[in-house]
């Protein structure tokens, strides 16, 4: 690793560092980030898939196969909407922030968003 | 003249009776005349018998006219109309609603009625009256009708098609007294014939349009509580969008370049949309894998404290760190006031002969794996402070004597403000940094010690950076000869300071010389007190959070010593055995630190339990050749989080015995506040100062 002695330089100028940027602070998060957060998720420890599902239901991206994307995707989409539309009744200024589904194999986690919905199977025990 | 007389009387008299035929019912209006006329006609009558012997008698009351009045003719007009009748009905009309008068009035006068009591023979009355009078009437037509009988069933045949004929009353008769005995149904007076005759019909043609029906499209929804609100609030933002595009001067390249994004937007299948969705799932996914810790870290008190009296534990909680930090040395720890899961590690090296890059990283109690903010910088960070109101800005000091201030909220890695050489930036590396409050012009500023003898305040002004001087540290008594005989006095180094809690300009500074300095922001060359206070540099000098005047220290030469700084001499010390790192005071109590050491442990102290002994001396981290650097206290959870020279951040939760407030005194409410523990404290040193009063 090289010693990189730099001396104070104006600010504003462009830096480059010796590390290369593959981050970015999540006030408007690139798609790289975004990808990585994904794949950390698809990795982590007991993770079975993950689903990225749009608005109308259809899933955009998996990591399960086909059959097994499209059932959960239709049966979460519709889940998701009715809890959303619970909460949203009893008060309009509140929303749905996640959905966790405990079953006695496995965990199903639902993070709904405006457009988008993210599934995680996990199974917390392993 | 009377002949005149006569002669209008008689012309009008023919001409009334000729008018009187016609019209029987204008009489009235000829009564006055005929009267006049049948005495007219009296007088002639009367006058061929007398007219010798007798004139005229002119009545009395006769008038008496002119010739030319006499010859005038008159003429009356006979009409039909009815002087009775009413010229005047009216009606009232409800399609109008008002009062109509009716066009023509009915003109008819009856004279006279007279009601006949004739009836026809055919008529239903008749038939009843000669059915009531009895059979013998019948009979007589029966035996007329029988004679008849065989030709009328033949006739009846032929005339059924035919028209009327002459000897159909006859046979009408006969019809009729058929009629009587079998009650036939006559149809007419005459004969009945039956004559249809088919017309002919049009051909039917059905003709038909139709229109191109509405384009149709099925459309359903649901109206909730939340549609609703959601449908408000769309319309109050358009409001305050076009509020605003009224205010501002609309400026057309911006409306493009808006419309642009907005394309773009819809139509880009964007991921980064599942960006907060994504961290909201990776937490759960850690929360379930780090599901005991957490439990531990909410819910956990170590039930064994109640037997063991002056001793507690830490529990190891979550283990912090970041794969590409693992070759750096934790240098700076800060827990953020307003987020109290988020804490900054500041990442660089102690070893002087192995300076690199360092990084500034966050992390929340919420994902252990991953950093929440990854900043990476050229030279190592020596020491970071995160403002107390503003939970987004970061001051940091670097290795190479720079210091920089990020902003969270911005998406750059770079800092938004960083020192420069001409900017004043220290020669040395800057050890501590601290966020004052904000000054008279609402600026932000902060202090920075370093190496080089400086304690520089800093101001965020606008765009720039503006250092002030505040106090040069100068070794005392040591003097050396500059160029040109000039004597320059020698710079101590600044390790450590920190500022009083309550008196603002007061703060303390830590030297490498093991030399504590009591300064005043007023006074840039003199110091209102030194301490000698260790043999090595003093690593870490701490105010305490509720005593005004305590204040501890620590060094490398292995002790932690606590002072009360209108006293010269420390109050207490305390040896380790190992290089002390750091020392921090507890936020919950003001007998409570902790102390780390070179040997990975961490040493727990309460001065209201054990004035001698650390009340727990634990080794934290696994290897013993990691060397424990930094300690902090977090401000609300009983935790504590540790750093060592590998880079990691290990967190431990403080069992009960660690966390001890004040017994209850029988009777007495549990007294709550900082006042309690200042009086602890104070008790504590009024101990210790009755002997040393006593001594000096």
């Amino acid at each position: 690793r090289p010693d990189v002695i730099q001396p104070g330089y104006e600010p504003g100028t462009v830096v480059t560092d010796a590390v290369p940027q593959t981050t970015a602070p999540l006030g408007s998060p690139s798609e790289a980030e975004v990808e990585e957060t994904l794949k950390r998720i698809q990795t982590h420890k007991g993770v079975i898939g993950t689903i990225v599902v749009n608005a109308e239901g259809i899933p955009i991206r998996t990591t399960l196969d086909n059959s097994t994307t499209v059932q959960y995707a239709g049966l979460l989409h519709q889940l998701t909407m009715k809890a959303r539309s619970t909460v949203r009744d009893i008060d309009p200024q509140n929303d749905l922030t996640f959905l966790r589904i405990r079953s006695k194999k496995h965990e199903i986690m639902v993070a709904p968003d405006k457009e988008y919905l993210l599934i995680v199977i996990q199974n917390p025990s392993e | 003249m009377p002949v005149a007389h006569k002669t209008g009387t008689v012309k009008s008299k023919q001409g009334s009776n000729a008018q009187s035929q016609k019209a029987p019912a204008a009489k009235t209006v000829k009564a006055a005349s005929k009267k006049k006329d049948e005495e007219d006609g009296t007088e002639t009558g009367e006058g061929d018998e007398w007219m010798q012997g007798k004139t005229l008698i002119k009545p009395l009351d006769q008038l008496d006219l002119t010739e030319a009045e006499l010859k005038e003719e008159f003429t009356r007009i006979l009409t039909a109309n009815n002087p009775h009748a009413p010229q005047n009905i009216v009606r009232y009309s409800f399609k109008e609603r008002s009062y109509k008068p009716i066009s023509s009035v009915d003109q008819l006068a009856v004279h006279f009625v007279l009601e006949g009591n004739l009836l026809h023979q055919d008529s239903d009355e008749a038939r009843r009256q000669r059915a009531k009078q009895g059979l013998p009437e019948e009979k007589d037509t029966v035996e007329t009708a029988v004679a008849e009988k065989p030709e009328t069933p033949a006739a009846g045949g032929e005339d059924a098609g035919d028209v009327e004929e002459g000897g159909g009353e006859e046979r009408a008769d006969s019809v009729e007294s058929k009629a009587g005995k079998k009650e036939q149904k006559i149809t007419n007076q005459f004969n009945f014939s039956e004559r249809a005759s088919q017309t002919l019909n049009n051909p039917l043609r059905e003709r038909g349009c139709q229109t191109e029906p509405p384009p149709r499209a099925n459309f359903s929804a649901t109206a909730n509580q939340w549609e609703i609100y959601d449908v408000y609030l769309e319309v109050l933002q358009k409001q305050e969008k076009n509020k605003e595009k009224a205010k501002a001067v609309p400026k057309k390249d911006d409306d493009k370049g808006k419309k642009k994004m907005m394309l773009v937007e819809t139509q880009s299948d964007d991921i980064t949309k599942v960006a907060k969705v994504a961290k909201i799932i990776e937490r759960m996914v850690n929360q379930n894998t780090f599901d005991d810790i957490a439990q531990d870290f909410k819910y956990f008190e170590d039930a064994s404290d109640e037997y063991r009296e002056q001793e507690g534990t830490l529990l190891p909680l979550w283990k912090f760190q970041y794969d590409k930090a693992k070759r750096l040395s934790v240098t700076a720890l800060c827990w953020n006031e307003s987020y109290k899961d988020l804490f900054a590690v500041g990442l660089g090296s102690y070893d002087f002969t192995k300076q690199g890059r360092g990084m500034l990283v966050f992390y929340s109690l919420k994902n252990s794996t991953f950093p929440e903010y990854i900043y990476p910088t050229t030279s190592g960070i020596l020491c970071l402070d995160i403002h107390k109101h503003l939970p987004y800005l970061v001051a940091v000091g670097f290795y190479d004597g720079c210091v920089a201030v990020y902003n969270l909220k911005e998406e750059t890695l770079q800092p938004i403000y960083k020192s420069t050489a001409k900017s004043g930036k220290h020669t040395d590396p800057v050890w501590q940094v601290k966020w004052q409050k904000d000054d008279m012009d609402n600026n932000h500023n902060f202090f920075s010690v370093s190496s080089d003898g400086r304690v520089v305040s800093w101001t965020l002004v606008k765009n720039e950076l503006v250092f002030t001087d505040i106090i040069k540290l100068s070794l005392e008594g040591a003097v050396s000869e500059g160029p040109e005989g000039v004597q320059l006095p020698i710079m101590a180094c600044g390790t450590s300071f920190d500022f009083h809690k309550q008196i603002d300009y007061l703060f303390l500074v830590g030297t490498e010389e093991g030399k504590i300095h009591k300064c005043s922001k007023a006074y840039s060359s003199q110091f209102l007190e030194t301490y000698n206070a260790h043999n090595m540099a003093v690593d870490a000098v701490k105010w305490n959070h509720f005593h005004t005047k305590v204040f501890i220290s620590c060094s490398s030469d292995w002790t932690v010593k606590i002072w009360d700084h209108t006293i010269k001499t420390p109050m207490f010390t305390f040896d380790l055995n190992a290089s002390v790192g750091d020392v921090a005071w507890s936020p919950y109590s003001s007998t409570v630190f902790a102390a780390v050491t070179t040997d990975g442990k961490v040493h727990t102290f309460d001065l209201s339990i054990n004035k001698y002994e650390a009340i727990c001396q634990q080794p934290v981290v696994a290897k013993k050749k990691t060397k424990l650097t930094h300690i902090e206290f977090n401000p609300v959870y009983p935790i504590i989080i540790v750093g060592d020279d590998r880079g990691y951040v290990t967190s431990l939760k403080l069992s009960p015995n660690l966390r001890k407030k004040p017994k209850e005194k029988k009777g007495q409410e549990l007294p709550k506040g900082p006042e309690v523990e200042i009086a602890k404290m104070e008790k504590l040193l009024s101990l210790l100062r009755e002997p040393e009063n006593s001594n000096a």
